[in-house]
C-alpha cells in the first residue's frame, strides 16, 4: 500500500512537473517581451534594463527556467504585473472562496443526483422516467454561462428572488444568522449553476448502475425473503450501485474547477477562476502559471483521491 | 464495444466482406431508436438552417440598423429574434455563428480524431514498452485541464478563430485515443490478424486494411459525442471573447453581446444559446443512439 501510494504520488509530482514546463515554455514562445507589456516603450533604456533585471528578464532562458522551478517549489510564485501583489497572497484570498463554490456545487451534485437517479432507477421506462431523463439530458447540453444567465435574467432580474453577483450584499445586518443566511442566497445560483451538468451526469451514472444492480440474483432473494422495499433499495441495492461513483468523485475535481472558471467570471464571485480569466485579459504571465498550477495540482489530487477511494471502499480492487 | 457485429470476421479474412454484410444490421437497429433519429433529424435541420443561411436570413448579419430606429428591437416578423445593438438581425447573426460554430466544431473533430485514431494504433498494435511510453504521455496530456491550457495559449498569443481548430485539436484527441487502443488491443489477437501476419503482409498493410477500418466504428460514436463537447466549448471559449472574435458572429460571442442587457432585451442572449442546446442535445442523441446500434448486449 504504501509502495503503491509513493510511486502514485511520484508520478502525479512529475505530471505536475511537466505542465509547469510546458506553461512556461508556451509563456516564452510569446512573441515579443512580457515585459513590453507593463513598461512604455518611450521610456529610457537604462530605467528599463534595471526594470528588465529585476523581474529577471534578463538573465538566459534556461537560468529564468531553474530560478523559476526554485521559486515555485518553495511557494513563491512571484509578483502580479497587474495587481502588483505576490500571486501566493491573491491566491490565499481566493481559493477559500471557490472551494466555498465547489463545495456547495458538489453537495447538491450528490443529493439532487442521487435522489433522480434513484427515482429514474426504480420507475425504470416509465413516463415518470423518460420525462426526468429528457430533463437530464437538456441540463448536461447547456452552456454553463447561457444557463447562469438564464438563471439571472429570470431569478434576479425578472423575479428579484436571488442576488445576480458578488459573494455578499453591500449592507450586511450583524449578526452571523444574517451573514450566513446573505452567504448563502448569494451561494444558490452560481452553485446551482455549476452542479448542473454534474447533477444530470450523477443522476444518469447511478440510473444505469442501480437499475442493473435491481436486475441482480441476491436483490431478488432479499425480496423473496420479505424484506421489505425501502430497505431492500437503500441497504442493499444502492450501496452496490453507489460504489463506482465514488471512483468519480475525485474525477469530478478538475472539471468543477474548469466549470468555476466561468460560473464565477459571470457571477463576479472573488475566486481563482476570476482571478484567471482576469489574468488571461490582462497577459498577467506570473499569474496565469500559478492558475496552471493549482489546475494540474487539482487534477492530480483528483485522480489520487479517486483511486484510493475505490479502494477503500471496495476490498475486491488491488493492485 | 463492436464485438459482436465483427465476430464471423474471426473466421474470414476478407473483412470487407463481413462488413457490407453487417452494415444494414446496425442502420436498422438505429433507425428503431426513435429518439436518435429525432437527434439526426434535429442535425439535418439545423446544417440546413445555418448551412442555408443566405436564403433563410432577410438581413446581413453584420449590416447595421439605423440606430435610432432599429436597436433593441423586439422579435417580429421581420426580425425573429430581434435586433441587438447596433440594430443587427440577431436571427441572421445566430444562422452565420451557426455555420462558423458548426465548422470549427467538424474540423476540431475530424482532426482530434484522426490524431486519436493514428496514436491509439500505433500504440495498441506495437504494445510493449512504446505501448506504456505512449500511454504516459497521454496521461500526461489528460492532466492538463484543457480550458486552463487553451486561455492559456491563447492569451500568449494573438490569434484569429481558424487557430482553434488546431488548438482545440492537439488538446483534444486523448478520448479517441484510448478508445482506439483498447480496441486494437482485442482485435490484434484475433485469428484474422494471426492470418494477415502468416500471409506475410507488412505492418502498414495489416493496420490499414485489417486494424483501422474495425476501429471506425467505436470511433465514429466517439466523435458524435466530441462535436457536442466541442461546441460547448467553443461556445465558452467566444464567450469569453477569446474565441471568434467580433464582429463575426458566434453563438457565443452572442450571447456574450447580450450580456450587460438581458433585462432590457432578453432576446440577443436567450436565442443563440437555444441553438447551442439544440445542437449539442441532437448530437448526443445521435451518439446515445449509435452506441446502443453498435453493441446491443450493453
Amino acid at each position: 500500500m504504501i509502495t503503491y501510494l509513493a510511486k502514485r504520488i511520484g508520478i502525479s509530482l512529475f505530471i505536475v512537473f511537466g505542465v509547469l514546463s510546458l506553461s512556461f515554455a508556451l509563456i516564452h514562445m510569446a512573441p515579443g517581451d512580457p515585459s513590453s507589456l507593463y513598461i512604455r516603450p518611450d521610456i529610457d533604456p537604462q530605467t528599463m534594463a534595471s526594470l528588465r533585471s529585476q523581474m529577471g528578464l534578463d538573465q538566459p532562458i534556461w537560468r529564468q527556467y531553474v530560478l523559476w522551478i526554485q521559486q515555485v517549489c518553495s511557494g513563491n510564485f512571484g509578483i502580479s504585473f497587474s495587481q502588483q501583489r505576490p500571486v501566493a497572497e491573491i491566491l490565499a484570498e481566493a481559493i477559500p472562496n471557490t472551494l466555498q463554490l465547489t463545495v456547495a456545487a458538489f453537495l447538491i451534485q450528490l443529493v439532487l443526483g442521487t435522489l433522480l437517479g434513484v427515482l429514474t432507477a426504480i420507475k425504470h421506462n416509465t413516463k415518470l422516467d423518460f420525462s426526468i431523463s429528457s430533463f437530464l439530458l437538456f441540463l448536461y447540453s447547456m452552456p454553463g454561462f447561457w444557463l447562469a444567465l438564464m438563471a439571472v435574467l429570470v431569478f434576479s432580474l425578472k423575479l428579484g428572488w436571488l442576488p445576480s453577483s458578488q459573494m455578499q450584499s453591500l449592507q450586511i445586518a450583524d449578526g452571523a444568522w444574517a451573514q450566513l443566511t446573505d452567504r448563502l442566497r448569494h451561494l444558490i445560483l452560481p452553485a446551482g449553476v455549476l452542479a448542473a451538468p454534474f447533477v444530470a451526469h450523477t443522476a444518469r451514472f447511478i440510473r444505469g448502475s442501480l437499475s442493473e444492480v435491481l436486475q441482480q440474483d441476491y436483490i431478488r432473494t432479499a425480496y423473496a425473503f420479505g424484506i421489505p422495499a425501502r430497505k431492500v433499495l437503500f441497504k442493499y441495492a444502492l450501496k452496490n450501485a453507489v460504489l463506482p461513483l465514488a471512483s468519480l468523485f475525485g474525477f469530478y475535481l478538475p472539471f468543477l474547477l474548469g466549470g468555476a472558471v466561468i460560473t464565477e467570471y459571470i457571477f463576479a464571485w472573488p475566486g481563482f477562476g476570476r482571478i484567471t480569466v482576469n489574468a488571461i485579459f490582462a497577459h498577467d504571465f506570473p499569474m496565469i502559471l500559478a492558475g496552471n498550477f493549482i489546475a494540474a495540482l487539482a487534477v492530480v489530487i483528483g485522480n489520487l483521491i479517486s483511486d484510493l477511494v475505490s479502494k477503500a471502499v471496495d476490498p475486491r480492487i488491488r493492485g | 464495444m463492436g464485438r459482436n457485429p465483427t465476430i464471423q470476421q474471426s473466421s474470414n479474412p476478407a473483412i470487407q466482406y463481413s462488413n457490407t454484410h453487417n452494415t444494414p444490421t446496425i442502420g436498422r437497429r438505429f433507425r428503431k431508436k426513435p429518439l436518435a433519429a429525432a437527434g439526426l433529424l434535429g442535425i439535418a435541420l439545423l446544417a440546413l438552417l445555418c448551412f442555408g443561411s443566405d436564403i433563410f436570413a432577410r438581413h446581413d448579419p453584420n449590416a447595421h440598423g439605423d440606430l435610432l430606429t432599429s436597436r433593441y428591437l423586439q422579435p417580429s416578423m421581420d426580425h425573429p429574434f430581434g435586433t441587438d445593438k447596433f440594430g443587427r438581425d440577431v436571427f441572421s447573426r445566430v444562422l452565420q455563428g451557426g455555420k462558423i460554430s458548426l465548422t470549427i466544431a467538424f474540423c476540431v473533430v475530424t482532426l482530434a480524431m484522426t490524431l486519436g485514431l493514428l496514436y491509439g494504433t500505433v500504440s495498441g498494435y506495437f504494445g510493449g514498452w512504446v505501448d506504456a511510453a505512449m500511454m504516459r504521455f497521454l496521461d500526461f496530456f489528460l492532466a492538463f485541464p484543457a480550458i486552463f491550457l487553451i486561455l492559456t495559449i491563447v492569451a500568449v498569443f494573438d490569434l484569429n478563430h481558424w487557430y482553434l481548430i488546431p488548438i482545440l485539436g492537439l488538446t483534444g484527441w486523448m478520448e479517441a485515443a484510448r478508445i482506439v487502443r483498447t480496441e486494437v488491443l482485442s482485435l490484434k489477437e484475433r485469428d484474422f490478424i494471426l492470418a494477415a501476419k502468416c500471409l506475410g503482409f507488412s505492418h502498414v498493410r495489416i493496420l490499414s486494411r485489417h486494424i483501422v477500418p474495425n476501429c471506425l466504428t467505436p470511433l465514429f460514436v466517439a466523435a458524435t459525442l466530441k462535436v457536442a463537447e466541442v461546441v460547448l466549448l467553443e461556445s465558452a471559449l467566444s464567450f469569453l471573447g477569446v474565441g471568434v472574435q467580433p464582429p463575426t458572429a458566434s453563438w457565443g460571442s452572442i450571447i456574450n453581446d447580450g450580456r450587460g442587457v438581458l433585462l432590457r432585451a432578453w432576446w440577443i442572449s436567450t436565442f443563440p444559446g437555444a441553438f447551442i442546446v439544440w445542437s449539442v442535445v441532437s448530437f448526443n442523441l445521435v451518439s446515445d443512439g449509435l452506441q446502443q446500434a453498435f453493441s446491443p448486449d450493453r
